[in-house]
């Protein structure tokens, strides 16, 4: 073998081309592409209506209160060690979690029906159960609202599934399409795997009423649909965790299957802590025992177990009374201050005499307001008033305030108003 | 009207729905228990107050006690109370992703300084693993990987759900207890040119044998002649030798031969932040623009696994290694960690000869890092539980990091009485 003293070597030798020489480079994000040409922006009244997380009346990120205190009860914990958790997470929290969501004298959970597993909030929980259902489920079609949530395709089709879309918005009314959903569902094949949002649809506002998700739920049954659930806004709507749920336990109180991913990103503020949950509702114990054991089996190869922290705060907040209700205090406050938003945004139009029907901005609900303004609109807003959104006009409304919202409302108009 | 719904609906759900249902999971088959993560859980069942767990590869005090290193504790003081609770933000990924690859590269890198790399935060070493193993197939997607027999059992699960299929080469010696390393290098040899390598930089997973630095010259000459593409996973670095950088000095001969490599690159154990999850995955590139691909490539597979990776143990990491007290402190803490997995392999291996051991035990002081691959048998291993109610792996791997001087003749006379007759 030649002696390696012959060779040249010089510490930038890199002979050949990389072996990654042919990637190209992946298209941006949109949401994130908004944020990015919002933090360049040097304008002092530039507004970030974007991406869907919360922000106090001064615009500032949000750390609740009884996080903080969370934190401060686990950092001066002598005990705690940062071991590695079980691959499904920590047993204390999937239990939490669960009776969380689907109500803690949930006849499932009793019946130990349910099989929950920490994951990485919301994301993490779908790409889970997405994993699970392309591997143990017999259909590999995933229906999903037309709009829904960015992220939403790239999780079941990174699992491999076939995506399909079930009519959802009415751009028409800014409502919800009905019967437009209720024949796309029924022409689905049997079987097929229908995403549903518990409450606070992302992007457009609009949920179905509960009339209407009775009608949804006998639908599904009937055509042996298997609903999968994205729960990420639990307590955004109505401030309450129960009333909020009320979809998602219509699915188990009927004795049927489904898959519910759970995220603590906007209802507790931690976002960055990455804390959520897959839980699957099975017919029997047996049956939810080796789901588990084969959830494992996806999660392992993934990323062997989930963080602690985010799971550790939660925990701690859930599991002592005082600070649950201070978790729901916390939540009532960051939701009332969104509705009243959402009334004075309306007041604000309707005194511009801005022409259109705005009503729909108080008549959606959660987070976000799809405002019904189109790309170029969205784009003149941004250029000209310096206000970020998302190109499909969803509003975070919790990026606004008392005091922005006449601005708001002064760029609206003029986007609306203006010859083209 | 909540209450009156649900009976309507229960009348509604129909047998033939209902059976539908019952047949959708039947074939579901419990999953075999993880080799590793199943002997913690039989562990912490097992109420025998003699028990040792020398399972999963998680360092443990003298008194057999997970730690919580100093500089983490106090780089958790420095953040609490501080606002970042929203994803992760791109300044603050990126001084984790920048410090940790000087860990890699050197600090004074020119790969560093030319930005010829693209880095990404990743959910700790099972986690930078999963996101190559997809890059790998999403750009080469009829390749393999090869990885070493044996290897970290997890390594076959994650190249596995990447749909990568796996080869293996020579690389431990059963009989020598040592690295295979003609064996080694004939099949890089004959791999097929432009291959793609699993390689453990230092403290090999589960053997402990690593090859020395003239036989990584080798290595990686012939990875250059071959143009196979090598894949570190670095897991243990400090565990090695109780210097970080000599440790990751196979990765550095690799690229001063000119190789491009990537690395995966954990936090877990040396710096004891295991259920946080922090890792880094790196790939290196012709130039930063390259590179500036490459990483939206894999923030991509990222985001559609995961979306962003946990804050918390970033925000540790980071505050450590770009802080140079924390950072020495570190450095020390780890060397001190290195040290007393490497005497009580010395008084491992000395009690086990004096107890007149028929058996040849140095490979318990050659081999290096968390892990002896201890040579026992399964059947071996599995007396040494029900009799002794001490755990390890099926092959024979035991964690040195849970022995202790409180234990280690307890645990040399269980094993001799184990292989006392051959």
């Amino acid at each position: 073998m030649e002696s390696l003293s012959t060779k040249e070597k010089t510490s930038k030798d890199c002979n050949g081309d990389s072996v990654f020489e042919n990637v190209v480079r992946a298209p941006d994000v949109p949401v994130y592409a908004v944020m990015v040409a919002y933090s360049k922006d040097p304008s002092p009244v530039k507004l970030n209506l974007g991406i869907g997380v919360y922000r106090t009346e001064d615009g500032k990120p949000h750390v609740l209160n009884v996080v903080r205190r969370a934190e401060k009860l686990l950092l001066d914990d002598v005990s705690a060690t940062k071991e590695y958790l079980p691959i499904t997470g920590m047993a204390e929290f999937n239990k939490l979690s669960a009776q969380l969501v689907f109500g803690a004298d949930s006849p499932a959970i009793k019946e130990n029906r349910v099989t929950t597993v920490q994951c990485l909030a919301g994301c993490g929980s779908l790409r889970t159960g997405a994993d699970f259902l392309a591997k143990h489920y017999h259909q590999h079609t995933v229906y999903l609202s037309q709009p829904t949530y960015g992220n939403h395709p790239n999780f079941f089709l990174a699992a491999g599934l076939t995506l399909k879309t079930y009519r959802y918005y009415d751009p028409i009314t800014r409502g919800l399409d009905f019967q437009g959903m209720l024949d796309d569902l029924g022409s689905a094949p049997s079987g097929a795997i229908v995403l549903f949002q518990v409450c606070s649809h992302n992007p457009t506002g609009v949920d179905p009423t509960l009339h209407q998700w009775e009608q949804i739920s006998q639908l599904v049954r009937s055509k042996g649909l298997l609903p999968f659930f994205d729960n990420a806004y639990q307590g955004i709507v109505s401030g309450s965790l129960d009333m909020d749920a009320q979809s998602v336990r219509m699915f188990v109180t009927d004795g049927g299957e489904c898959l519910v991913a759970h995220s603590y990103s906007k209802i507790m503020g931690l976002y960055g802590e990455r804390v959520g949950a897959l839980s699957i509702v099975c017919k029997t114990a047996d049956v939810a025992s080796r789901v588990e054991s084969q959830l494992k089996l996806v999660i392992r190869p993934m990323y062997s177990n989930p963080p602690i922290h985010g799971a550790a705060i939660v925990t701690a907040i859930l599991k002592d009374r005082e600070m649950f209700d201070e978790w729901t205090v916390e939540l009532k406050a960051m939701i009332n201050r969104i509705i009243h938003l959402r009334q004075q945004l309306l007041d604000a139009l309707r005194d511009r005499g801005t022409p259109g029907d705005w009503s729909h901005i108080t008549k959606q609900v959660g987070m976000y307001t799809f405002s019904g303004l189109n790309a170029e609109q969205v784009a003149f807003m941004a250029e000209e008033y310096h206000i970020y959104m998302s190109s499909d006009g969803r509003i975070n409304m919790a990026g606004l305030s008392a005091k922005t919202v006449p601005y708001l409302a002064d760029a609206i108009h003029s986007a609306v108003t203006r010859s083209v | 009207m909540w209450k009156c719904f649900s009976t309507r609906a229960s009348r509604c759900f129909s047998t033939s729905a209902s059976n539908k249902a019952l047949k959708w999971w039947d074939h579901v088959a419990p999953a075999p228990k993880d080799p590793i993560t199943s002997v913690t859980e039989a562990f912490l069942a097992d109420t025998s107050p003699t028990k040792i767990n020398l399972g999963v590869g998680a360092y443990r005090d003298d008194e057999g006690k997970p730690v919580v290193l100093q500089c983490v504790k106090e780089a958790e003081a420095k953040i609490a109370g501080c606002d970042f609770l929203e994803s992760v933000s791109s300044a603050v990924s990126s001084k984790l992703v920048e410090e940790s690859v000087k860990l890699v590269y050197g600090k004074n890198s020119d790969i560093i300084k030319e930005g010829r790399f693209a880095g990404v935060q990743a959910l700790s070493g099972t986690g930078a693993c999963r996101l190559f193993a997809e890059f790998q197939r999403r750009f080469y997607p009829e390749s393999q990987i090869y990885m070493t027999d044996p290897t970290w059992s997890n390594h076959h699960n994650i190249w596995r759900d990447a749909l990568v299929p796996e080869r293996t080469f020579h690389y431990y010696h059963p009989d020598s207890k040592g690295l295979d390393f003609s064996a080694l290098l004939d099949d890089v040899k004959n791999a097929p040119d432009g291959s793609f390598f699993l390689l453990h930089p230092c403290a090999h997973n589960p053997t402990g044998v690593d090859p020395t630095e003239e036989q990584w010259r080798e290595i990686s000459y012939l990875f250059k002649v071959k143009n196979h593409f090598p894949f570190f996973d670095m897991a243990y670095q400090g565990f090695a030798s109780g210097d970080l950088d000599r440790d990751a000095r196979s990765i550095q001969i690799f690229v001063e031969d000119g190789n491009v490599i990537g690395c995966a690159q954990s936090f877990a154990k040396n710096m004891g932040l295991y259920g946080h999850r922090v890792g880094c995955l790196n790939v290196l590139c012709n130039d930063a623009k390259q590179a500036v691909a490459i990483k939206s490539q894999l923030q991509q597979i990222a985001r559609a696994m995961y979306s962003s990776p946990p804050i918390h143990g970033i925000l540790l990491v980071s505050g450590i290694l770009s802080d140079p007290n924390m950072k020495a402190l570190w450095v020390k803490e780890v060397k001190a960690m290195a040290n007393r997995i490497q005497s009580l392999r010395t008084t491992l291996r000395k009690s086990l000869e004096q107890l007149s051991s028929p058996l040849n035990w140095e490979h318990i002081t050659n081999q290096v890092g968390m892990f002896c691959f201890s040579g026992l048998t399964p059947e071996q291993v599995d007396r040494l539980l029900r009799e002794f109610h001490i755990y390890m792996t099926l092959d024979g791997r035991m964690s040195m990091a849970g022995v202790t001087t409180g234990n280690v003749s307890y645990l040399a006379n269980a094993i001799h009485e184990v292989t006392k007759f051959g």
